[in-house]
């Protein structure tokens, strides 16, 4: 760390303080096409995502709030004087439009990196490409291990996220030390969502379990999952599902007459959509998330319902003056989050980035950057891994409380430990102002 | 849409006008046709081979004028046109519908995913062979079933296989990987083709145009056995039993055998269909192979003129090059990037509208007809003229 932290001073010596307005102003020399889709005025980033079919409603508003976000970043004067352009494209979650659309951003659209691209099967079948083409592969929109924990297989890939085993983990310590007694059922998606989930649940609390149940995605009948859980006498329920799944299970625990104490993983637990999806799944009869209510979560990032968070009171503002139609979701949230962070990183690749320079700045200065997001990112060189803590949180109405404050951890057998650090707040006009890293 | 519905069920029945519109894409013999002016030679198989030659140079010329880019995309081309090949025969020649090809490219794509995943994979031509086999036995299962169904009962069965199929990749989720499926990761190019593109254009011979190079292989493979085949007594004995179910039993048929045998030459097509996908893809994965892939397969030989190999490549490129094509004019208008792609299926479906509406037998198959009604109403014209003279 002192190496890096030298070279960070090193850096900002050598740049004369040029870059102390946010990486807004130009730096000592003149900006230059150093890269593929970097211009003397722009840089050019791309990403995929289901903006039709099944997956679209929530995730495409994802793409909405990123761009809000570096629109209103352009007109500060974007990173070192260039605007950053960003094109999404849709991929209906299918992995083989998936794979098309990646080769039109990265060969036919010339994109400098990736960055969001949402889905675990989705971006599965690009990160080979990616990776071979040197193709910087950013704050993957998805929990999965996968992107973080081998990064000699792909190094220019990066979670962002917490992924699925850490927050396991972190649900797990909950349930032993505030309902011991509990017997708990656990509600997975039959895929490395749930196993990931399992297994770090399984590390706190194994001999509390008395079921396990697992749904396959596509199958809307989750009776029998529901029964079994009841029938093991189950009275607390996690589930590491998808939000269309919090709703089944919710109605269908309804008609049991099953009442146990519900936890929902991050993914599946945004009151919003789940209240919109029993509307849709009743046909009317359930008309909001109140079922939802008294559930518990997990969160790594502010919600709409903060309304007193500096960071929200933000990305309201860049919503209203840089975002399209419709409210500020959480969805959006996540997306300007992303691209809170993909802006730290620009400025962190310097003055003229180029592909492997960003690669470079994100392993060595990753770790200690701030943001809305409430735990550190556990970029290094041996780990891409995202953001290591969660919060436990309980939902009231659309909204929720915390019950537990931010703790973090790491996949295996890290301990958790209680985060330290203070919340950030956000720079002036929500825009970071990172050093740029220079080795 | 009518004409879709009635030619499989149609099939089934005696009818006064044996060739149906909706496949008269696949009546043109142009053994006869081409026979009375021009220079290729008589021998089906000779001319075939003329025409494989040549369309290996035109794909040559086309895959080194075009982008890196464009190459990836006529990649994907490949593999939407071998499996819409193999439908168009099954469908447009023998007269059965397949809602099941979806899960007939699952097939192949999943074995090519297991075979390369070894430590020590076989060579690819062998696993390619091996997918095409997978393919061909589960092809010939749904084959022996479908034979005994017609119209909407065989759709209902292969929409089964289409539906079910996929699901068994998640329940057997340690083998085939689950909902995120698996990686394929494709040999690298030998040094052949590099020094091949060296001399023919000088690119730089990337992986993506390795796989293009392959699936147009594949693709030329393919079409030349099926042009063959649907030209022979074969294709005839095809055609007999699509048009004609009591004559072609009366005339010695054996329908039965025949239907199964049309499934499987089809789902070895869709099997090798799915191992390009698998490669191309670099992802073997249920979501890849959901009811929407059958369906747009169908599409495509609808709109290109059921029966037609040439009107399946034509769909197929419908299918790769119309969705970015209506985003990027949607984008035009100022629409956003999230309206514009919900513009690609709108645009897609208004397409197969009036397609449906104006050229209810499909690019191709219109062409045919309105060839064959031209020459028809040359022959009267010149048969009138004769009978005028001789009197």
């Amino acid at each position: 760390m002192t190496v890096v932290a030298a070279a960070t001073v090193a850096s900002t010596l050598a740049a004369c303080g040029g870059s102390d307005e946010g990486g807004g102003s130009s730096g000592g020399g003149e900006n230059e096409a150093s890269d593929t889709g970097v211009t003397e005025t722009s840089i050019k980033l791309g990403a995929h995502y289901p903006l039709t079919g099944v997956a679209a409603p929530g995730y495409s508003e994802i793409p909405t709030g990123v761009k809000a976000y570096f629109d209103c970043l352009n007109k500060e004067g974007g990173v070192y004087d260039r605007t950053v352009e960003f094109i999404y494209k849709d991929d209906a979650y299918n992995p083989a439009q998936t794979s098309q659309v990646t080769n039109e951003l990265v060969l036919n659209d010339e994109i400098f990196a990736m960055m969001s691209g949402l889905g675990t099967p989705t971006h599965s079948a690009v990160v080979d490409f990616l990776n071979d083409e040197g193709v910087p592969d950013l704050f993957v929109s998805s929990g999965s291990l996968m992107w973080g924990d081998d990064p000699e297989t792909y190094p220019m890939s990066f979670g962002w996220q917490t992924d699925y085993e850490s927050e396991g983990k972190i649900i797990g310590e909950y349930i032993a030390n505030e309902f011991p007694d509990a017997k708990v059922g656990l509600f997975l998606q039959d895929d490395d969502f749930g196993e990931d989930g399992e297994a770090g649940i399984r590390q706190y609390i194994d001999d509390q379990i008395v079921a396990a149940e697992r749904y396959t995605p596509g199958n809307t009948n989750v009776g029998p999952q529901i029964a079994a859980l009841k029938a093991a006498g189950a009275d607390f329920v996690v589930g590491f599902n998808v939000p269309s799944y919090t709703a089944l299970s919710q109605l269908t625990a309804l008609q049991l007459g099953y009442q146990p104490q519900w936890f929902y993983s991050n993914v599946g637990s945004d009151p919003n959509l789940v209240g919109g999806l029993l509307n849709r799944f009743s046909e009317g009869k359930v008309t909001d998330a109140a079922l939802l209510d008294g559930a518990l979560t997990t969160g790594y990032l502010p919600t709409v319902d903060m309304t007193d968070n500096p960071w929200i009171t933000e990305f309201q503002r860049i919503w209203q003056e840089c975002g399209g139609e419709g409210e500020l979701t959480n969805y959006r949230v996540y997306g300007m989050s992303q691209a809170y962070t993909m802006t730290q990183a620009l400025q962190a690749a310097g003055q003229n980035p180029t592909r492997e320079g960003l690669v470079e700045a994100v392993e060595a200065v990753g770790g200690e950057w701030e943001g809305p997001v409430f735990a550190p990112f556990r970029y290094s060189e041996d780990s891409h891994m995202g953001t290591s803590g969660m919060t436990i949180e309980r939902i009231v109405g659309n909204g929720s409380e915390e019950v537990q404050g931010v703790r973090v951890t790491d996949i295996g057998d890290a301990e958790i430990e209680e985060f330290d650090g203070e919340a950030a707040t956000p720079p002036a006009n929500a825009i970071p102002e990172e050093e740029a890293y220079e080795g | 849409m009518s004409d879709l519905q009635s030619s499989p069920s149609a099939a089934g029945k005696a009818t006064d006008e044996a060739p149906v519109v909706a496949t008269a894409g696949a009546n043109a013999s142009s053994a006869q046709a081409s026979a009375e002016r021009s220079f290729l030679p008589q021998s089906t198989l000779l001319r075939h081979l003329l025409v494989l030659l040549g369309s290996a140079v035109l794909a040559v010329a086309l895959l080194e004028l075009s982008t890196p880019y464009q190459n990836s995309q006529l990649a994907t081309l490949t593999y939407y046109a071998i499996a819409a090949g193999g439908l168009t025969v099954l469908t447009g020649m023998n007269g059965q519908i397949s809602l099941g090809h979806g899960a007939l490219m699952a097939a192949g794509a999943y074995t090519t995913a297991l075979l390369l995943d070894a430590d020590e994979p076989l060579p690819l031509p062998v696993v390619l062979l091996a997918s095409v086999l997978v393919a061909v036995a589960i092809g010939a299962l749904v084959g022996v079933a479908a034979a005994r169904l017609h119209g909407p009962y065989l759709a209902g069965a292969t929409l089964a296989l289409a539906v079910g199929l996929p699901g068994l990749a998640i329940y057997f989720h340690d083998i085939f990987g689950g909902e995120q499926g698996m990686r394929v990761r494709a040999p690298q190019a030998p040094e052949a083709f590099e020094s091949f593109i060296d001399v023919v254009s000088g690119n730089n011979a990337s992986s993506t145009k390795w796989l293009a190079y392959l699936g147009t292989i594949c693709l030329l493979i393919t079409y030349f056995f099926l042009a063959n085949l649907v030209r022979s007594r074969i294709g005839r004995t095809w055609r007999a039993v699509r048009d004609q179910e009591v004559a072609a039993e009366l005339a010695g048929i054996n329908l039965g055998a025949w239907r199964v045998l049309a499934f499987v030459v089809s789902a070895a097509a869709a099997g090798l269909a799915g191992a390009v996908l698998a490669l191309v893809v670099r992802l073997a994965a249920p979501s890849g192979f959901t009811l929407v892939l059958s369906l747009s397969l169908l599409t495509a030989i609808v709109l290109g003129g059921l029966g037609s190999l040439v009107g399946a490549l034509l769909g197929s490129a419908l299918l790769v090059f119309l969705p970015p094509f209506a985003r990027d004019m949607g984008a035009s208008f100022g629409l956003d990037q999230t309206e514009a792609a919900q513009v690609a299926p709108f645009v897609y479906g208004v397409v197969l509208i009036v397609v449906m509406i104006f050229v209810p037998a499909g690019f191709v198959g219109t062409i045919r007809l309105r060839r064959m009604n031209a020459k028809a109403k040359k022959a009267m014209a010149q048969a009138a003229a004769d009978a005028a003279g001789r009197r």
